[in-house]
């Protein structure tokens, strides 16, 4: 522990005979669910504006995945780096994604650290309001690598077939997903006792969900046990979805299982974060 | 007596194997500020959080203005307000942007939240400081901004969890002084500390706690009374004579008496143990000692000076405990 001075000559002396003023005894009614969540997204927003450091992850990183992949591996899988990409962009697209969904889990945890959840704890608002928060701060984030990855593409040379409503749509779906994957982020986040473990574990998780999925390759060139386990990984939902959505395709199939999926994690992990949250 | 503002009743809470609060219980009157001392580790921490429906009891039960923290939480989170001992500021936001954030939680429209957000950093003389992340702040500024914070709401009951620790004198006092601001006001106040002198100066009742149970309880008066009467400080003009001084005095005065460092000082201690209230004891002790002065004018001993005090919160923890305060250094 250590002493800080406060010599700074800005600071003024508290005005104590003044507080009476500051103790209007009325209390607001409470704030609606909607509007605490919402709160708490402004305070994610202004978490950027002052660390705006922390989009470099979202927008480097998926700028140079898709340029590593594209040109390392193009011309070996599709012939030419122009034709992988048409395949290959709806996948890097959720992968990154996914991936920035980890952070989710890292703001938990920190702010659990710092002591700030204390004070929120104690507030009479709708409990599962700072968590929502994270999650709408979290869908700026994403929003914004997609449109990072999704130009870079179109620069690159990526031409999907169902145009803008396509590839709206396709986002849209990859962000409502985004948001049930969450859950399981804010859980860790809750559950586990320091920021590298959170990371630690949500890379053991995303790292090989991610590649084994249909994101880099068609499964259809696996070998037969692992085209199985790769079609039932939820990120090769997401994946065949966004991609379908893209090329102007009904991925009827896909989308049912997304969504049931996406329910799912909501439902489960949605409920362990607002059980442990409650707890702490 | 008006309305208990808390009354616990063997409060429980383990973390494993380790009994942090092992059936405590308090009962704080409205209006006052009520001191929880107690040295690191004691379970001051860990009964605020509690009490503040931040952690679950495992056993007994504790009741704010009537509510019960666990069955009623959400009435009681509308009622009180935690200063926790690690500052729960926004590091990354601003001075406003905290308060702001916490207005419109606590249900204030944009504009009402920016006007108070305001009026609080104005009275708590952080205006200049507004519109800096708080990160930058220093400790005595993020300890003001964490109780203007905790007042955004107008709590009826405030819980300061160690507000002092690690602060410099100057912005200690200022602390102090806005503690005995927010009583003005009636709110109720709950200091955790481990500073005897901060429970002395603030707090109208202490309870003493210790490894998770209370050891002792009262208004400062009676805490003192309870463990002797006092202490009477004499310093002679001549050291060779303190064999002599320091034998008269405790055949006078009936107490130990102790040399001090320095060679012409003596300490006696007034083996007084009566429950008294101050005032008997104090008079109690006054008259003895003017009989040991004049043992000493009578043998010839000449007195520079000397000074008799009730004990300090110190000894009594000294006393209740055998063995000293371990209060936490500031470096
Ligand atoms: N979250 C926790 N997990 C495990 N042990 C804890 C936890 N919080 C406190 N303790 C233990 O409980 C005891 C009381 O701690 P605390 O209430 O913080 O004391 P104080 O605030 O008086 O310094 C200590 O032995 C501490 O190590
Ligand atoms: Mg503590």
């Amino acid at each position: 522990m250590t002493t800080q001075s406060t010599t700074s000559p800005e600071l003024s002396a508290p005005r104590t005979d003044e507080l009476a003023k500051v103790f209007i005894t009325e209390r607001p009614p409470r704030p609606s669910a909607w509007s605490a969540s919402a709160t708490f997204g402004w305070r994610a927003l202004l978490k950027i504006k002052h660390v705006p450091e922390q989009l470099f992850d979202v927008t480097l990183f998926p700028i140079m995945m898709t340029l590593m992949f594209t040109y390392l591996f193009g011309g070996a899988l599709a012939g030419s780096p122009t034709d992988y990409l048409q395949f290959f962009l709806p996948g890097i697209l959720v992968v990154s994604i996914v991936m920035i969904t980890m952070y989710t889990g890292l703001s938990v945890n920190t702010d659990i650290e710092k002591g700030v959840f204390d004070r929120f704890r104690t507030l009479p608002i709708w409990r599962p309001a700072p968590m929502v928060g994270y999650l709408l701060g979290d869908g700026f984030r994403y929003a914004i690598a997609s449109t990072v990855i999704i130009v870079m593409g179109l620069i690159l040379g990526f031409r999907p077939a169902g145009g803008v409503t396509g590839v709206l749509a396709g986002v849209a779906v990859l962000l409502a997903f985004c948001f049930a994957l969450s859950w399981v982020w804010t859980m860790f986040g809750l559950l586990l006792r320091s920021d590298k473990s959170v990371m630690g574990v949500s890379m053991m998780v995303v790292m090989p969900l991610s590649f084994l999925s249909s994101a880099y390759v068609d499964p259809a060139t696996m070998p037969n046990w692992l085209e199985a386990l790769v079609a039932v990984n939820p990120i090769t939902f997401a994946v065949d979805s966004v991609r379908g959505l893209m090329s102007g395709e009904w991925p009827g199939t896909d989308l049912l299982w997304l969504s049931i999926l996406s329910v799912a994690l909501v439902a489960i992990f949605g409920t362990a974060t607002m059980r442990l949250y409650n707890r702490k | 007596m008006t309305e208990a503002a808390i009354e616990v009743r063997g409060l429980v809470k383990r973390f494993g194997e380790n009994v942090a609060v092992d059936g405590i219980d308090l009962t704080v009157p409205a209006g006052t500020v009520y001191g929880v001392l107690g040295p690191n580790g004691a379970g001051k921490t860990t009964t605020v959080k509690m009490l503040a429906t931040l952690l679950k009891p495992d056993g007994g039960e504790a009741r704010v203005f009537g509510r019960d923290v666990v069955r009623e939480a959400d009435d009681v989170r509308g009622l009180v307000s935690m200063t926790g001992q690690y500052a729960s500021v926004d590091e990354d936001l601003t001075g406003t942007e905290n308060l702001v954030l916490l207005a419109r939680l606590l249900g204030y429209s944009k504009k009402a939240a920016a006007a108070r957000s305001e009026l609080f950093l104005e009275t708590l003389g952080l205006t200049a400081a507004a519109d800096r992340q708080v990160k930058n702040y220093s400790g005595g500024m993020r300890r003001r901004l964490d109780i203007a914070a905790s007042l955004l709401s107008v709590p009826k009951l405030l819980f300061l969890d160690e507000p002092t620790t690690g602060l410099d004198p100057r912005s200690r006092n200022q602390v102090w002084e806005i503690v005995r601001a927010i009583v003005d006001q009636g709110t109720t106040v709950l200091l955790t500390t481990q500073y005897l002198d901060e429970a002395d100066q603030l707090a109208s009742r202490i309870a003493v706690i210790d490894e998770g149970r209370v050891i002792a309880e009262g208004t400062k008066g009676e805490l003192k009374a309870s463990i002797g009467g006092g202490s009477v400080h004499v310093r002679l003009r001549d050291s060779s004579r303190r064999e002599e001084a320091a034998t008269l005095l405790a055949e006078t005065l009936g107490a130990d008496v102790q040399r001090d460092a320095d060679p012409v000082a003596l300490t006696a201690r007034l083996r007084e143990t009566r429950t008294a209230g101050d005032d008997a004891v104090t008079e109690l002790a006054a008259h003895q000692t003017g009989v040991a002065l004049g043992e000493l004018a009578r043998a010839g001993i000449i007195v520079d000076s000397f000074s008799m005090g009730q004990p300090s919160l110190d000894e009594v923890f000294l006393a209740l405990t055998n063995r000293p305060a371990v209060s936490e250094e500031v470096a």
